[in-house]
């Protein structure tokens, strides 16, 4: 078991190292989800005051687009260099690989959603700070979920063919569950007046979410990534 | 063509030939009227959807883990055919909704869902279509993904509706009209393994063909 | 391909009973639900005539797109296998 984690955790150090130096991925994916928070500013807010109940949906799908960009961009990196399939050929555990992507993924999608949601919060006068702790557990809930299916559907499609298309068409419809809960739950903590039942059932749902999926990767990860 | 197959299509054929007149006596429905009979071709369309997204779901789950080469062909066929009587429940539906609710589409929990797992199914195709070599291992997995998020989607979507209640109550179908229903039930299941046979063979012979073109490549 | 055959001319058969079928009910009784303005309903024959045009013309496009693919399939092995032996 200590094995797992160590190879996780190195394959973690390794993203993280090869990420700081080049800084490619974080800032490209922080530009871009800034810019899709601004280009929906332009649809949702008329005569200079937003629609209501709309900064929860705008979050989310902003969460989704640049988690789209970052996984693309990540294993587009391992694939050019062919580093994934140097890494397959390691002698070892083949889920431990995979939850030491996820997590460099989550880290990843953590600090763009670090500057993602004050943004929000500003331009769209969301009330960022009523519940902190319940926004911060439905956004890390749903961004593993959502983390956890487009690793393994990113790490599977480094080698096929128009996979750039593929990803989001694969990953959308799959991650439906996580967006309905995300958007609800967080919609629920930003009306005028808060539900935390609400809330903590969507929170329960994406906990939920998560354990399966993240079970089900790990269990097919080794399956699928075998030739 | 086996012999079964092609008994198969020719009953399903006559079935479907006799299907209006076995409709056409069916009791007239009270509240509904002529509407209801809509039902008796999308109810088995929505039944043979399920069914193909469930068959294509195991087969890929013993692709992966059996690695039974033939339940991949098994996975395909399945999946084209959810396809295609997904089209034909999603379709329908709204053609009878319109006279019911007096809207095309309603955000109904069951809609919503069934219209999901018909996305993940045209994704597999996408992806079958698109993936290039060794996409199948993928689909699989896709396939496998899809089968188990099917009781998320279909709470988070229901979930989601009861908190914007909009459309009238869903009127209860009647239950008299069993017999022309799975007479119907019956004409789509037949049709169904039959194009499912028939497209399983048809994905075998494609992967006999590459692998014949490879061997005179070498040669 | 007989079989292809077979079902066409069943369906051509069927033809004049799905419209037989359409026009026996008699249009009394069905109020909808909601309260549609009258310009904006469709008579439920229109609706269940294409329900049943649309399922009829799908399933018969998927039977014969199947049918041709596997009789292309099947005339490519044949050749590949006489070129095999």
């Amino acid at each position: 078991m200590s094995a797992f984690f160590r190879v996780a955790a190195l394959v973690v150090r390794k993203d993280l190292t090869v990420e700081v130096r080049s800084l490619e991925v974080v800032s490209t994916t922080l530009f871009f989800a800034v810019t899709v928070v601004l280009i929906f500013a332009f649809g949702f807010v008329k005569e200079g005051v937003p629609m209501d109940g709309v900064a929860a949906a705008i979050l989310w799908i902003t969460v989704a687009f640049s988690g789209t960009l970052a996984l693309g961009r990540t294993f587009e990196r391992e694939r050019q260099a062919d580093t994934l399939r140097a890494l397959m050929l390691a002698p070892a555990d083949r889920p431990a690989l995979y939850a030491g992507k996820l997590v460099g993924m989550l880290l990843l999608m953590a600090l763009v959603e670090l500057i993602l949601v004050p943004l929000v919060g500003l331009l769209f006068q969301a009330p960022i700070f009523r519940a902190p702790l319940r926004l911060a557990g439905l956004l890390a809930a749903g961004t593993l979920g959502f983390a956890a299916i487009g690793t393994l559907f990113a790490a599977m499609l480094v080698r096929a063919r128009s996979r750039d298309v593929l990803l989001p068409v694969l990953l959308y419809p799959m991650t439906v569950p996580v967006m309905i809960a995300g958007v609800r739950g967080t919609a629920a903590l930003f009306q005028p007046q808060p539900d935390a039942g609400m809330a903590q059932f969507w929170f329960a749902l994406l906990v939920f979410f998560d354990v399966v999926f993240v079970t089900l990767a790990l269990w097919t990860f080794e399956p699928l990534m075998t030739d | 063509m086996t012999t079964a197959v092609k008994a198969q299509l020719g009953i399903a054929a006559l079935m479907f030939a006799a299907s209006p007149w076995v409709i056409n006596a069916a009791p007239h429905e009270a509240t509904m009227g002529l509407v209801y009979k809509i039902y008796f071709y999308h109810m088995p369309s929505a039944w043979m959807f399920m069914l193909g997204a469930i068959v294509a779901g195991v087969a890929s789950a013993r692709f992966l883990f059996a690695k039974r080469q033939a339940s991949d062909a098994t996975a395909v066929a399945a999946a084209e055919l959810a396809v295609v009587f997904g089209l034909l429940a999603l379709v329908t539906g709204p053609l009878w909704a319109r006279k019911a609710w007096g809207v095309w589409w309603v955000w109904d929990a069951r809609l919503t869902s069934s219209l999901m797992l018909f996305l993940i199914f045209v994704a597999y195709l996408l992806l079958r279509q698109f993936g290039g070599p060794g996409s199948e291992k993928l689909s699989a997995g896709l396939a496998l993904f899809g089968m188990a998020n099917v009781p998320f989607i279909y709470v988070s979507v229901n979930y989601w509706r009861t908190l914007h209640p909009k459309t009238s109550v869903v009127p209860t179908l009647p239950v008299a009209m069993g017999i022309p229903l799975w007479f119907c039930v019956c004409a789509f299941l037949l049709l169904f393994l039959a194009l499912l046979s028939l497209r399983a063979t048809l994905e075998t012979h494609r992967a006999r063909i590459d692998s014949l073109y490879l061997s005179h490549d070498e040669a | 391909m007989r079989y292809l055959r077979v079902l066409f001319i069943l369906s051509l058969l069927a033809a004049p009973a799905v419209s037989g079928a359409q026009q026996t009910p008699s249009p009394d009784e069905f109020v909808p639900i909601s309260e549609i303005p009258a310009e904006e309903q469709i008579p439920a024959i229109n609706l269940v005539a294409a329900a049943y045009a649309f399922v009829w013309v799908a399933l018969f496009g998927y039977v014969w797109s199947l049918g041709s693919r596997l009789g292309k399939a099947e005339a490519d092995l044949a050749r590949l296998e006489r070129k095999d032996h």
